[in-house]
């Protein structure tokens, strides 16, 4: 089940979240989200497999912003970080590292590659 | 005071002027930076995932370096690790933490790394700001300005690898000063920005979200801007990159903008002690120099 996957990946426990909203509230990049941090939440909680298909963890920036604000101490990076690991595990990637452009900063490279290819 | 330094990637690209002004800062501070032999990637962005050692390993391996500089009689019982990109300094405290809280998982990696001695969780990882701030002090610093930077307005972006998550940061990751008391020491004015520390976008630079990078340069710098900001200061060669570099874009998308410099807060020092070639201001893409001229800050006294 999706929740077991993400609990054992991410390591929290997302029973904790009281959808308070924070998180939602600071992220920067929810004008690129389809659903907003707190919903993903939710929609794991009821094992809703359409989550796996949403823009939202491939568009967060891993920016800590809602971790720090939670109240109940959800580290919601994390979370993002399981779902897209559970698509990259099973070998598939999210760029073509052909395609990045080699004078960008390492950092933003190797980010990229950490962030995108499994 | 000799501390041990880890560069990283993109201070040796990108970032060429970060480096060569911290260097010849900290000289004039009294620190000598040594740089760690053989150091590796630490990987830029730090896995989050529980059951992921491996991305850990190549952080603590750096690590090992510091243990090994002392053993090797090149520092004396000196095991804090200075870090001036503030991604870098991220992965590296993290995976410290980490590594020394796990016992299990510290085990893993020193088997893993079978060459190496094993690491002994002796390093304290700690960025550059911290020691001017805890060990050198903004007070000392005033009194090494040579060329205060009067009249200079500079605005601190933070970003959110200096502070979030909150046992990683350096600084109230809600509402830092660190930065603000470094531009005071030099002389300038700080001038606050309500978007100091919202996230930039990051590596989405590289993708197809580009245009979402230029937008949150827009707001960030626009902020900046209208509490009277002239510059706008950072710690991160990547935030660097997206304020900087990506103003080409913004100005596209946003007719009527107007650029701003994006600079390093090394540089900042090194032209308030004396040293504007080693500034370096040539490696930034909106350049800086016709602003430090017309606030007559240009040409002033050099040191040898
Ligand atoms: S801030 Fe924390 S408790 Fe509130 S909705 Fe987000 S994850 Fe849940
Ligand atoms: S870490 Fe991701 S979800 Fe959390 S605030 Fe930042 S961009 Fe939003």
């Amino acid at each position: 089940m999706l929740l077991e996957k993400v609990e054992e990946i991410s390591g929290e426990n997302l029973y904790a979240c009281y959808q308070c909203g924070r998180c939602t509230a600071g992220c920067p990049m929810t004008g690129e989200m389809d659903l907003m941090p707190n919903q993903v939440i939710l929609a794991i909680l009821r094992n809703d497999e359409r989550v796996l298909n949403a823009k939202t963890p491939w568009v967060c920036a891993q920016c800590y912003q809602c971790g720090v604000r939670c109240p109940k101490n959800v580290d919601i990076a994390k979370i993002m970080e399981a779902l897209r690991e559970i698509k990259l595990r099973s070998n598939v990637n999210y760029i073509d590292l052909k395609k990045i452009n080699r004078s960008y900063p390492q950092i933003a490279i190797v980010a990229t590659m950490r962030k995108f290819t499994g | 005071m000799k501390l041990p330094y880890y560069p990283g990637c993109t201070l040796k690209k990108n970032a060429k002027n970060f480096e060569k002004a911290a260097i010849v800062a900290a000289k004039h501070l009294g620190i000598e930076l040594v740089e760690l032999p053989r150091w590796n990637c630490c990987g830029a962005v730090s896995s989050l995932t529980s059951d992921d050692v491996m991305h850990h390993v190549a952080a603590i391996r750096n690590l090992v370096r510091v243990q090994q500089m002392n053993d090797d009689g090149i520092l004396d019982n000196e095991y804090r690790l200075v870090v001036l990109c503030a991604m870098c300094f991220n992965v590296l405290k993290r995976s410290n933490i980490l590594a020394t809280s796990n016992a299990n998982m510290l085990n893993t990696i020193n088997s893993f790394m079978d060459t190496e001695p094993d690491y002994e969780g002796t390093v304290e990882v700690k960025h550059f700001l911290e020691i001017l701030r805890d060990d050198v002090g903004f007070d000392a610093i005033k009194s090494k300005v040579i060329n205060p930077l009067k009249g200079l307005k500079v605005s601190a972006y933070y970003g959110c690898t200096l502070l979030r998550p909150r046992e990683v940061g350096i600084d109230d990751p809600e509402a830092p000063t660190i930065m603000e008391r470094l531009i005071e020491s030099l002389g300038a004015e700080p001038v606050d920005n309500p978007y100091k520390s919202l996230c930039c976008g990051s590596y989405h630079t590289v993708g197809s979200n580009k245009e979402v990078v230029a937008r949150r340069a827009y707001r960030i710098i626009e902020g900046a801007r209208r509490n009277g900001a002239e510059a706008i200061i950072t710690s991160c060669p990547l935030c660097a990159f997206n304020l900087d570099n990506r103003q080409a874009l913004t100005e596209k998308l946003y007719p009527g903008f107007k650029r701003m410099p994006i600079l390093y807060f090394t540089q900042l020092m090194a032209l308030a002690f004396g040293y504007e070639s080693e500034a370096s201001f040539d490696g930034n893409f909106v350049d800086p120099i016709p602003l430090l001229e017309e606030k007559g800050l240009i040409g002033m006294k050099v040191q040898k």
